[in-house]
């Protein structure tokens, strides 16, 4: 799939001009919502910066909607937890968008420990008029208004505001990994290492415990949860993934804590390529349900997986992501690489499948052709409106011309989170702190 | 990776017990067994097993460690001593601190994230001269299953025992205060999860024990001994705590430790390990450091180590 480059850095930071990563302005994470006119990301520095697609002018007809910075507001705080001597990062883990029912737009963002609920909205009228108040603001001497009047509302600048309409915190204990909305847009999952809460949008005191995988004696504990959602369609089903490589189906209707799952996917170990890291490598970063709700996707550290809902022992497919690092797990073990968690995503139609990689490259597979290729996201190697090149990375022997040895990757340069538009091929793609968004290309 | 000079070597004919035929991949560097070690294999999983106890000690110390990533870490711990276990390395390792720990013996640090390839080890090794681009463990590991033995008790203790080497960081050295004494093996545990009668018992059972042949080579071990290595021991089940400060702190959720119970073997510390992997050694810290009176100079340095990691 050819891409054009519509690449921009979105730099957070404070000195526009220099071209440093303040650790804050890292990204962590990225969202389109549920139509696609917005993109949400979310930052290290607890920042939520939202862009909104321009409308399509009919003067450039071969322009199409840029996105441009719509909202920008601090979602959370750095905290510090008493009891325990400890920091609570405000980096954003996850933002999730609900679907919009009115004007406003509102989104869950969440980091370690709390989740919030954002209204986005846009204000473009002021009240004029007030009888009890000056323009400036200042109140006014009852004793010197003589008559009343109607407030006028006037057009103003538009102003977006971003309020916290929904606090929800104090309910895990352990690090919150992932946040799913339930189709029945009444209630939303939050699923930290061991536990998976379930909650109201409404209400922010009490949530409900639906799975706990604690062992009584920690020291028991072998496995933790990696990330949750729910089913795109069923508002009673939903699919956690473990640090053991495994898929746990839930049924929600079967009883209050859901320990019991009706669904278990794992593929078993293949014994040839057995190493100390294998349970490592294993250990699956990201799940997602495919848009009609029939497969499952799994991102492990080498490879992304599709699994039939219906089969449960073994992926329907399995995709090598770079497979030229299994030589180097070691190396990676050692550097912490291994333990990087990168995300995966569904285009519109469930028919290509997107998960980044290192040296800032990130690969697409398309299911139906059985193709794949490698793209980079780097200003140095695409001008904005050029179309993508492939990438490759050679394995050994002779490197030719245009090919990355796996030598010269550069591991610190990890594309963890990637989006898809719901609709159309317009993909939005994070590096570290810039963000790059991709569209495909208009004959 | 491996330190500088000097290679270990395994007693790989002493410890055969004949090849076990099934596993049919030899590692290209040793003509030994496949069953058993083969020198590289078992220098590599060994510092494996060095790299992924410092990981698990390496805490940050404002924000709560990454439990996943710790758990991942741990299993493969496990996972390597259950190995050494059944190899029945893991006797002769902790015989070979045993047997170190005389006074005309000394220990050297464990490099094991600062481990500069050394060209020609590395060439023996097979592998190119790039610090740290280790190629994978998989490469000599032959495609053995680890059976889990139902009462295998995973105990690994911390006897490193070192000066801290220039290039650590000063405050992730971990193996030092726990260095002296205790050895354990498994099969002459009670059981009874009590930590300090066990490292008196231990220290010297271990000096008595063990077969000749093992004792000779690893005489041979240890003067060529610029290199040691770390056994870290996870203790199952946990030991019970002080039931005064479980009372303190049993609305505080155990979640994360962190140094300081480690090092300064209190518990009495709010911040607490996921599953405790150190809380046994911290009532360790006491008992191990007077079982050893005989390695003064040790001893000295430990303190210096101590002083240096605690006073941060």
């Amino acid at each position: 799939m050819e891409e054009e480059s519509d690449s921009r850095k979105i730099n957070n930071s404070f000195l526009r001009d220099h071209n440093y990563a303040t650790e804050a302005d890292i990204i962590s994470t990225v969202e389109f919502n549920s139509s696609g006119e917005l993109l949400a990301t979310g930052d290290k520095g607890g920042r939520v910066v939202v862009f909104q697609r321009e409308q399509e002018s009919k003067s450039q007809p071969n322009r199409r909607g840029e996105y441009n910075v719509y909202s920008t507001f601090q979602s959370h705080e750095p905290e510090f937890d008493y009891l325990k001597s400890l920091e609570i990062e405000e980096k954003i883990n996850k933002i999730k968008w609900l679907p919009q029912q009115n004007a406003a737009y509102f989104l869950l963002s969440t980091n370690d420990k709390t989740v919030k609920l954002w209204k986005i909205s846009e204000r473009d009228k002021r009240p004029e008029g007030y009888n009890l108040k000056d323009e400036d603001g200042r109140i006014r001497d009852p004793s010197t208004i003589t008559s009343l009047r109607v407030p006028v509302l006037q057009p103003m600048d538009l102003m977006v505001e971003a309020t916290a309409r929904r606090v929800f915190s104090n309910a895990h204990t352990y690090h919150i990994n992932s946040i799913s909305v339930n189709s029945d847009l009444q209630t939303f999952i939050s699923t930290d290492d061991l536990r998976v809460n379930l909650w109201n949008l409404e209400i922010t005191d009490r949530s409900f415990n639906i799975v706990d995988i604690k062992p009584s004696n920690m020291e028991e504990l072998t496995e933790v949860i990696t990330s949750a959602e729910f089913h795109p369609r069923q508002c009673h089903t939903f699919a956690y993934s473990s640090s053991k490589g495994s898929i746990r189906l839930c049924d929600m209707r079967q009883a209050a804590l859901c320990d019991r799952h009706c669904k278990y996917f794992e593929e078993p170990e293949d014994p040839s390529t057995r190493s100390f890291f294998s349970e490592i490598i294993s250990s699956i970063s990201d799940v997602k349900f495919s848009h009609n709700g029939r497969y499952l996707m799994t991102r492990d550290y080498l490879t992304v997986k599709v699994w039939d809902l219906q089969m449960e022992n073994k992926p329907l497919e399995t995709y090598q992501v770079h497979d030229y690092l299994r030589g180097k797990l070691c190396s990676l073990y050692e550097n912490d690489c291994i333990f990087d968690k990168f995300e995966c995503v569904w285009n519109g139609s469930d028919s290509v499948i997107m998960t980044g990689s290192y040296n800032n490259f990130f690969r697409m597979f398309d299911r139906n052709t059985k193709r794949d290729v490698t793209l980079e996201a780097s200003r140095e190697n695409s001008k904005p409106r050029a179309i993508l090149k492939p990438r490759k990375v050679c394995v050994g022997g002779k490197r030719r011309k245009d090919e990355i040895s796996v030598d010269s990757l550069d591991f610190s340069k990890k594309i963890l989170h990637t989006t898809w538009h719901p609709h159309e091929n317009i993909i939005a793609v994070a590096a570290t702190n810039n963000l790059y968004i991709f569209q495909d290309k208009v004959n | 990776m491996f330190p500088k000079g000097t290679k270990r070597k395994f007693s790989d004919s002493g410890e055969e017990a004949g090849s076990n035929g099934d596993q049919g991949q030899a590692a290209s560097t040793s003509v030994a067994a496949p069953r058993t070690l083969t020198s590289s294999y078992s220098l590599q999983r060994q510092s494996l097993l060095d790299m992924s106890l410092i990981k698990l000690q390496l805490c940050h110390m404002l924000v709560e460690p990454n439990l996943c990533r710790s758990v991942l870490i741990a299993n493969t711990v496990r996972q390597i001593q259950e190995e050494m276990t059944q190899d029945g390395t893991w006797q002769i390792m902790t015989q070979a601190l045993a047997a170190a720990q005389c006074p005309s013996d000394r220990l050297v640090a464990t490099e094991v994230l600062c481990r500069q390839t050394d060209p020609a080890t590395a060439a023996q090794a097979g592998q190119s001269p790039k610090p740290f681009s280790v190629v994978g463990l998989e490469e000599g590991y032959h495609s053995e299953e680890v059976v889990m033995e139902g009462e295998v008790e995973t105990e690994v203790t911390m006897s490193t025992l070192s000066p801290v080497s220039q290039q650590m960081p000063s405050a992730s050295y971990l193996a030092g205060p726990f260095g002296m004494g205790p050895c354990w093996e498994e099969e002459d545990e009670d059981g009874d999860g009590e930590d300090e009668d066990d490292d008196e018992e231990d220290s010297e059972e271990c000096v008595s024990e063990g077969e000749e042949g093992d004792r000779d080579h690893l005489r041979a071990d240890s003067r060529t001994g610029e290199q040691v290595f770390g056994t870290f021991e996870i203790k199952h089940p946990v030991p019970p705590a002080d039931p005064a400060l479980e009372e303190l702190f049993s609305d505080v959720d155990p979640s994360y430790y962190d140094l300081d119970t480690v090092l300064t073997g209190m518990q009495s510390s709010p911040k607490m390990g996921p599953y405790d992997l150190l809380e046994s050694l911290s009532s360790h810290g006491p008992t191990t450091l007077s079982s050893s009176s005989t390695c003064r100079s040790d001893l000295n340095e430990l303190d210096h180590i101590m002083e240096i990691i605690v006073g941060s």
